[in-house]
């Protein structure tokens, strides 16, 4: 709630990138309480590769309309048209268009200069290294060598024009501790993260949701598996879990006893060693 | 669940990435899928078949050079603690990462190689310990495997140890003999170590107290922005610095000296019984008074230093050196403005802990250095508040973050080391010039009429000294024209606001006094429907005009 108010106060035009999962939906309600009794004074961003599940589109629309808040949704229509896959272009190249593009897009067009996003440090080894307060160029790349250093809780806002800082909020939150804040508060969240039968194939040992046929490639069929997401991305490159948590008391239970991490589903981590942190330097969050 | 916030120091060749890998590794921190990462990895530095510095360094140079080269934070948690590691690198601009990490733990692990003892480079991090409010220390007594778990090689470190930290008055010192490398006494206790009683390093870390008995009482409420969603509801956001909070207590307003008392403390879950440090809470007060970013509210009878000159121990963060004399921004609780460093007192030598005389400051220097802000800060020493006496310095032409302070003590107006010495040694035959009387008060003088309102023109001289202006308040009815005249004129001579506040003057005064105040005579005497507020406003705004520097250039849309 400090860092959101602090750079709220700050900044002329703040944003909120919503990604709909786990760690959006609590620094949302973080949102809701800094500013309470006010609504939240900024709008959320979503960036919308089109590659989203419906579950979780569905949820957007309903969760935003009834916390009364502003819902921007922006898609690379053009990289779309031209018919951008992952299948075809390779994850690293997908999200460059379709996630990073869209971003800086939607950032510049808004006037945007500090965007929360709800990235965690212990995610990912380079986002171990990202400052709370972090400085974008105009470009919105990020330099992990040239960072400012960030003593106590001072922030240091000052920027050029056309200069940007990501605001993470919840660098210091753990996986286990955005679950234990999700079953304190009772937080609403999108029901791909409970576990229920479901149409799956395995596809280079993960558990892939399939929601009609079509989608199989050469030699896959479905089965039917007692599932949940862990992590929530595109439909094409985030793996399901076998699991058994169908509520968020069963699924702090499970996290207690998980020997993976949590972004090994993720296949966009792992094109290759520091691929997290090649993203990050060309704008992506 | 307790956290505790810790930083590690250690130089290159301590083991430090391989004990915090080993620390996660064997508490169980470390998933399957990473430790596979790492030992698939083309890179094993190590003499073992993991790699567990790999474990910790997550930037590609990193990883190619063997190098750490940032501060990096990691987490992992116990049944006891849950535990926040800010992880800094040992080689160069190491004092400036020490301070980062430092600078929000309650506990530091320093490694000492048992083969080397005490060297200058553990002088330095105890200093930097010391110096950013850490009282707790843990001396992991690593490489105990190179010298056979001897222990007399681990009690010479033990004692020397012990010997520095009463010299930096560090409240609380305990030494573990570990070896990161083969882990004893990491997490489990070492068989090869039986001389040792002691607990291991994480049960050391699960079971030191956190200093609480020692907290700060007096109430600070930074103010960060006002919330007021409607004409009903006027509330002030901001985080308990220290101090507790209850509906119905007093409180003072910083820097208007209003009194009020708190109505109540609103939360999203409904209305708080009490607030404490590092609640973030939402404040509604029963008086409608004059608050916004960068004001605080304390307690009446605790209450802060309220000051523009103050003497700091400063850590230098950046390669443009501080210099004597320039103007920086400050940033301080929620509160922004202009400052000048007017001397440097002394730089401390890290290696040695000697004071050395210096004429600037390098990136990572330590220095005592006097300060002049554009406006009144209100903060306590650091060593007794971290809250309320830290701060950033920014470079206004960069935004680079420059350097980050420690606040020592208030210095009286006037009486700083500089100004005295200037004045004893030399003799000074020039008159004083305007030019230089505005460059000190960092503003014009000026003169306000509020004929016959006494109360608004008092509140007005508070507030605008407060604020850091040269005022005087002429409250009482002048002996005849010419003597008001001359008091006026006086005042104007030394650069001051004067305001004036009797009966109401003649047209022919009123007159004298423009011609002689260059256009800055500005008649606020109640001539229409005007209201207190409204005239008080545009005084403030007026005398806002008379700076030479426009000092609030923060964007202050809360309010």
């Amino acid at each position: 709630m400090h860092i959101l108010r602090e750079a709220t106060a700050e900044f002329a035009r703040p944003v909120m990138l919503y990604s709909i999962g786990k760690d959006s939906s609590v620094m949302v309600r973080l949102a809701q309480k800094a500013f309470f009794p006010g609504k939240i004074p900024f709008p959320l961003l979503h960036v919308d590769t089109s590659y989203k599940f419906p579950e979780m589109i569905e949820f957007r629309d309903a969760y935003t309309r009834e916390i009364g808040a502003e819902l921007i949704v922006r898609k690379n229509e053009a990289a779309l048209n031209a018919g951008a896959n992952p299948f075809a272009l390779g994850t690293q190249k997908c999200c460059g268009l379709l996630k990073t593009k869209s971003l800086l897009d939607a950032l510049a067009e808004g006037g945007f200069d500090a965007a929360f996003g709800g990235a965690r440090r212990d995610e990912e080894k380079s986002r171990a290294k990202e400052r709370i307060y972090s400085f974008r160029d105009p470009l919105g790349q990020w330099d992990p060598k040239n960072q400012r250093p960030e003593l106590w809780s001072i922030f240091n806002s000052r920027i050029d024009k056309g200069e940007g800082i990501r605001v993470f909020p919840l660098s210091n939150w753990t996986e286990l501790d955005i679950w234990l804040y999700i079953q304190a508060e009772n937080i609403p969240i999108v029901p791909l993260y409970f576990a229920k039968e479901r149409k799956v194939t395995l596809r280079n040992g993960s558990i892939v949701l399939i929601d009609d046929a079509k989608e199989l490639l050469p030699g896959e069929k479905t089965l039917m598996v007692k599932c949940r997401m862990r992590s929530l991305g595109c439909i094409p490159c985030t793996g399901a879990i076998r699991s058994e948590a169908d509520s968020v008391m069963k699924i702090v239970k499970e996290m207690t006893s998980f020997r993976r991490s949590e972004r090994e589903n993720r296949a966009i981590d792992h094109d290759e060693e520091g691929s997290m942190e090649l993203k990050k330097r060309e704008g992506y969050f | 669940m307790e956290l505790l916030r810790f930083t590690t120091a250690g130089s290159v060749d301590d083991g430090k990435s391989t004990l915090i890998g080993r620390l996660l590794h064997d508490s169980k921190a470390v998933y399957e899928d990473q430790l596979a990462s790492v030992k698939r990895s083309r890179i094993n530095r190590s003499s073992g078949p993991i790699d567990f510095s790999l474990l910790t360094d997550g930037l590609r140079a990193e990883r190619e050079q063997g190098i750490t080269i940032d501060v990096a934070y990691r987490y992992f948690a116990t049944s006891r603690r849950k535990f926040i590691i800010a992880d800094t690198p040992g080689h160069e601009q190491y004092t400036r990462n020490m301070a980062t990490g430092a600078s929000t733990a309650d506990l530091a692990v320093i490694l000492v190689d048992a083969t080397k003892g005490i060297l200058a480079q553990t002088r330095r991090h105890a200093f930097i310990a010391a110096l950013l409010g850490i009282r707790n220390v843990l001396v992991a007594v690593n490489k105990m495997d190179l010298v056979d778990y001897r222990e007399d090689a681990f009690l010479d470190v033990e004692r020397d140890f012990l010997l520095l930290a009463e010299q930096l008055g560090i409240a609380r010192v305990e030494c573990v003999p570990i070896s990161a490398l083969e882990g004893d006494n990491i997490v489990e206790r070492s068989v090869r170590t039986i001389w040792y009683q002691g607990l291991t390093l994480l049960e050391q870390l699960e079971s030191i107290p956190l200093a609480a008995g020692d907290a700060f009482e007096g109430l600070r409420f930074p103010v960060q922005m006002v919330i007021r969603p409607d004409a009903t509801f006027r509330g002030f956001a901001g985080r308990v610095a220290s101090g507790v909070i209850r509906p119905g207590d007093s409180v003072l307003a910083l820097p208007s000296g209003r009194e009020t008392r708190v109505r109540s403390i609103v939360s999203y879950d409904g209305d708080h019984p009490e607030a404490f440090a590092p609640m973030s809470v939402t404040l509604q007060l029963e008086d409608e008074i004059d608050l916004s970013r960068g004001d605080m509210l304390v307690s009446p009878g605790n209450k802060p230093q309220v000051s523009r000159r103050f003497s700091a121990m400063v850590v230098w963060l950046h390669a443009t050196p501080l210099e004597v004399d320039r103007t920086y921004l400050v940033k301080h609780t929620a509160r922004q403005t202009k400052i000048r460093a007017l001397q440097i007192r002394y730089r401390v030598n890290v290696n040695t802990l000697e004071q050395e005389q210096v004429t600037q400051l390098n990136m990572n220097d330590i220095a005592s250095v006097e300060f002049e802000a554009h406006l009144p800060l209100f903060f306590d020493a650091y060593a007794k508040n971290r809250a309320t006496g830290s701060f950033i310095l920014i470079d206004a032409v960069s935004n680079a973050t420059v350097g980050a302070g420690m606040i020592q003590e208030d210095l009286p107006d006037r009486e700083t080391l500089a100004g005295a010495q200037r004045g004893s040694h030399e003799i000074v035959r020039e008159p004083v010039s305007a030019q230089e009387r505005y460059g000190r008060h960092g503003h014009h003088p000026g003169t306000f009429l509020l004929e016959n309102q006494p109360a608004l023109a008092w509140r007005l001289e508070r507030v605008l000294f407060e604020q850091g202006f040269e005022v005087l308040h002429v409250s009482g009815e002048a002996a005849s024209p010419t003597a008001l005249l001359e008091a006026l004129r006086a005042a104007q001579s030394i650069g001051a606001v004067s305001i004036y506040s009797g009966s109401a003057l003649d047209t022919e005064t009123t007159e004298l006094l423009a011609s002689q105040g260059k256009n800055r005579l500005f008649d606020l005497s109640r001539k229409n429907e005007d209201t207190d507020e409204e005239l008080f406003r545009r005084a403030v705004a007026l005398a806002d005009s008379l700076r030479l520097v426009k000092t609030q250039d923060t964007y202050e849309k809360a309010d």
